[in-house]
């Protein structure tokens, strides 16, 4: 096993043990963060030459599988962080304040949260109200953050906003804006959920200052195509994997016990189609991390609309075939499945995987790709 | 975008004006230079496609996918750069 395997199954161990409290409470999973921290396994991402381990995409996407079979708040919130960490190291490269910010991130084991939802815009995350308002080299933001997952909790917040207050909705920036002086956070919304609850993903209202080096230099809009959506649609379909996973798993378990009594179990040929559609999802996932991957340095791919439409299928297609996934095993667990105090329980993995779907909702991200269809041609090429 | 050379005229002014038809950009075309940059403007990847829709009608051209990247339609320069390489003739098509 190579080191990020091992500290990776370390940390999982940990995420499992607390699992079921970090649900009941809805809290933060503390334990788990701290065991991510003790392993280095925050700054994944960040370049060798900055003090991480410069690992790849795959890497993370990995731990984001191996968490997700232990816990899903906290796979999810790992995902999300790196998610943040890969913006900041794709777009940050060439800027001395991000550059530095990303030393003391592998240091300190920072951990980056998001506020890219905003009330008033209706979900899209592609236009904002808030503006960075820039004066004398600094720079001052409001937003009325929706949601900001595990805000209270962080030590960083990306935030999008338009450029200047006269831009367009669609005009956006991403500022880093650590925790500390120049970052309010106002907690507005709560978060007694159905699933998903250790990620504590309040609402917020975020007011923060300071240089306006914070403001990444490239666009959002780049930096959304060539990185946020597809790091967010790969991890997260890791995430969901590692639930589907897992929920199978236990309805492997059920069937065999069942087949050890009786020679035979109901469930078996049920267990054979789930099966056959988590090897879809896993092969569906790795594709589109190999497509990724081999684009990573032609930005003019990443930011074209066919792989926009490739990546905005990825996440329509994990999000409900983790979903079905989930709901077969609890057919083939029955009520041992639907138990809390059962082995063979996957009432959890049943609740968590319900925000696949909306987690960004998928009619949004359709009625997206549907408006970029009309612009696209066959592919006449397969396997190349 | 700025590094490329200036596009043929006419084709910039009737370019302009069916971006003003589409009339889905927030600021007024009409006060940008060709070489402005349309997404700052207010320019959508949504927008983007029925812009290229509308391009393709008027100049009889297929954009094939190669092209359908921000780059393409990031100026007013650009877009007619892309319509010259897909061999569109500054005078109406016929």
């Amino acid at each position: 096993m190579t080191a990020l395997a091992e500290a990776s199954a370390l940390a999982s161990e940990v995420a499992a043990r607390h699992a079921a409290d970090v649900d009941l409470k809805a809290r933060f999973p503390s334990e788990a963060l701290a065991a991510l921290r003790q392993h280095k396994l925050l700054s994944v991402l960040v370049p060798a030459r900055d003090g991480g381990a410069g690992g790849r995409l795959g890497d993370v996407l990995s731990i984001c599988y191996r968490l997700g079979l232990s816990c899903a708040s906290t796979a999810m919130i790992f995902a999300m962080h790196q998610i943040q960490a890969a913006c900041v190291v794709r777009h940050g490269a060439a800027s001395d304040w991000h550059r530095a910010f990303l030393r003391r991130m592998a240091d300190e084991q920072l951990l980056l949260a998001s506020a890219t939802t905003e009330t008033g815009v209706g979900g899209d995350l592609r236009s904002s109200l808030c503006a960075v308002e820039e004066r004398d080299g600094r720079f001052s933001l409001i937003k009325q953050a929706s949601v900001i997952s595990y805000g209270a909790d962080s030590d960083a917040i990306l935030a999008t906003a338009r450029r200047a207050p006269q831009s367009p909705a669609s005009d956006q920036v991403l500022v880093v804006v650590p925790r500390g002086a120049g970052c309010r956070l106002d907690p507005k919304e709560s978060w007694d959920t159905l699933g998903m609850r250790g990620t504590c993903s309040q609402g917020y209202v975020l007011e923060a200052s300071g240089e306006i080096a914070q403001v990444l230099p490239a666009s959002y809009g780049d930096i959304s195509a060539q990185t946020m959506v597809p790091t967010s649609h790969l991890l997260w379909s890791g995430v969901w994997l590692g639930i589907a996973t897992d929920a199978v798993a236990r309805a492997r378990a059920f069937v065999r016990a069942e087949v050890r009594k009786k020679s035979t179990s109901a469930g078996g040929l049920r267990l054979a189609e789930t099966t056959s559609k988590l090897q879809l999802m896993r092969s569906n996932i790795e594709s589109a991390l190999r497509r990724y991957q081999a684009a990573m340095d032609q930005p003019d791919t990443l930011s074209s609309l066919p792989f926009g439409v490739t990546m905005n299928n990825l996440k329509v297609a994990s999000s409900r075939m983790a979903v079905e996934i989930v709901g077969e095993a609890l057919q083939i667990c029955g009520l041992s499945g639907y138990r809390n105090d059962s082995p063979f329980s996957v009432a959890r993995h049943l609740r968590d995987v319900q925000s696949a779907p909306l987690m960004v909702n998928n009619d949004r991200i359709l009625a997206n790709t549907a408006a970029l269809l009309p612009a696209l041609r066959q592919d006449p090429d397969l396997l190349t | 975008m700025a590094s490329q050379n200036k596009g043929d005229p006419i084709l910039s002014a009737r370019i302009r004006i069916l971006v003003k038809e589409l009339g889905q950009l927030e600021t007024d075309i009409d006060s940008l230079p060709d070489d402005a940059d349309l997404y700052a403007a207010g320019l959508t990847s949504q927008v983007t496609v029925n812009l290229m829709l509308a391009l393709e009608e008027e100049f009889g051209v297929e954009f094939p996918d190669e092209l359908l990247k921000r780059r393409t339609f990031a100026s007013v320069d650009a877009i007619s750069h892309a319509l010259t390489g897909l061999g569109a003739k500054a005078a109406i098509a016929s």
